[in-house]
């Protein structure tokens, strides 16, 4: 079950900021700890600007979460770029094509519940990570 | 359609000869949809200076708002948007005060029901619609020139280098830490190092709310480059949640020494060059 679905374009560096931003919103919104919404908001901040860098710009959609006991955040990262040939490379820490760190991805996955990817070489990759309350 | 000569010079007259009536009529109509936040003095004296330009447009025989003869109506409408834009008035409310000479001049017209005066006054009506658009359009332009001066002044204020003690220097950062802004911190940091001869700097992150990979890059670039020219860089206001994130991030700052507060760091410094702070 979920409501509240928000959805932001990711075109230029400014959404990715409006994306942090409105992460931190609700995350403060579903009581996350501050800790776990720092970690949130890095991890999408990380994949918002690998949407726009890497991906050529797409969309973000924030939306909270139920199951029976807790409540969270998910969000989605979806773009029509290249998408990634080897995940398992990209995945490895220290590894870039773009002269970053190497970290976003693979540091990104580290700071979320649940990381699922989904992407092909030529149709584009969709991120979607969860958040839970503890 | 472009206005004839004819027509033009037909409306110079109309303009002329109602001055009085026209522009206090105009200035009625522009002001109800300003809801009182410019005086009705102000606003007339406004549209007196705008008809009078209107009309030696016109006489001039100027067909169109971007010919020779309507420069002094195009200066007009630039001021008239600009102060509009300043003034904190939408761009819809700027563009109906021009709009409202239209309806102002049909009253003008009086009763006519000819052919002939319905086409001039389409003619006329197309002119002053693209009269209006031009006001649109500065008044777009001020805006964004005013967007980008308050940006600039934004990067100027939000990166101050300070002295804090003998041979110490800070930078307080403060907000998104973008390229843009890491640029002018590194630039004003190393400059500062030069013109105080400081050998310690000190970054604090306590004001950036997130620290992710692409701010720690731009925060390791700024240390090395500070090694280079001989000065040590602590980074201090690391927060519990932003140590958290930073491991899991998996961001390593080396040998770089952290700390948790700005007190901290300018402890450790002061305790490396052997002065001692008295309490």
């Amino acid at each position: 079950m979920n409501d509240d679905v928000q959805r932001l374009p990711v075109v230029t560096d400014q959404d990715v900021v409006r994306v942090r931003q409105l992460v931190r919103t609700v995350a403060v919104a579903v009581k996350l700890s501050l800790v776990d919404q720092t970690k949130l908001v890095t991890a999408a901040s990380e994949l918002a600007r690998n949407t726009l860098v890497y991906g050529g710009g797409g969309e973000a959609e924030v939306s909270r979460v139920h199951n029976d006991r807790r409540a969270g955040i998910r969000i989605v990262f979806a773009d029509q770029g290249p998408g990634i040939a080897d995940l398992d490379l990209a995945l490895t820490d220290g590894y870039t094509t773009g002269g970053g760190l190497g970290l976003g991805l693979s540091g990104a996955r580290r700071l979320v519940d649940e990381f699922e990817i989904e992407t092909e070489p030529g149709k584009g990759t969709t991120i979607t990570v969860v958040k839970w309350c503890r | 359609m472009p206005l004839s000569p004819d027509e033009a010079s037909r409306f110079a007259v109309l303009l002329e000869s109602n001055a009085e009536s026209l522009a206090a009529r105009w200035s009625e109509l522009a002001g109800a949809g300003l809801r009182g936040r410019l005086s009705g003095a102000e606003l007339l004296r406004q549209t007196r200076d705008l008809r009078t330009a209107f009309q030696q447009a016109l006489a001039a025989g100027a067909a169109d708002v971007n010919d020779e003869a309507a420069a002094e109506l195009r200066a007009q409408l630039s001021e008239l948007s600009s102060n509009r834009a300043r003034q904190g008035f939408s761009a819809t409310e700027t563009a109906i005060s021009v709009f409202a000479l239209k309806e102002a001049t049909l009253q003008v017209l009086g009763d006519a029901d000819d052919a002939a005066t319905l086409r001039d006054y389409v003619a006329f009506s197309a002119f002053v619609d693209r009269a209006a658009l031009f006001t649109f359009d500065s008044y777009v332009r001020v805006r964004e020139a005013l967007i980008s001066d308050q940006a600039e002044q934004l990067l100027e204020l939000s990166t101050p280098v300070v002295k804090l003690w003998e041979g110490v220097v800070a930078v307080p950062l403060v907000g998104t830490l973008d390229s843009a802004r890491a640029q002018v911190v590194m630039e004003r940091l190393l400059q500062t190092l030069v013109d105080t001869g400081s050998p310690y700097a000190i970054i604090d992150i306590t004001g950036v709310p997130a620290v992710d990979t692409q701010v720690a890059q731009h925060i390791l670039k700024t240390v090395v480059a500070a090694r280079l020219m001989g000065a040590d860089c602590i980074i201090s206001g690391i927060r519990p949640q932003i140590a958290q994130t930073i491991v899991a991030l998996g961001i390593e700052f080396g040998d770089i020494a952290t700390k948790a507060s700005l007190a901290d760091a300018l402890r450790y410094v002061l305790g490396k060059t052997g002065k001692r702070p008295v309490r």
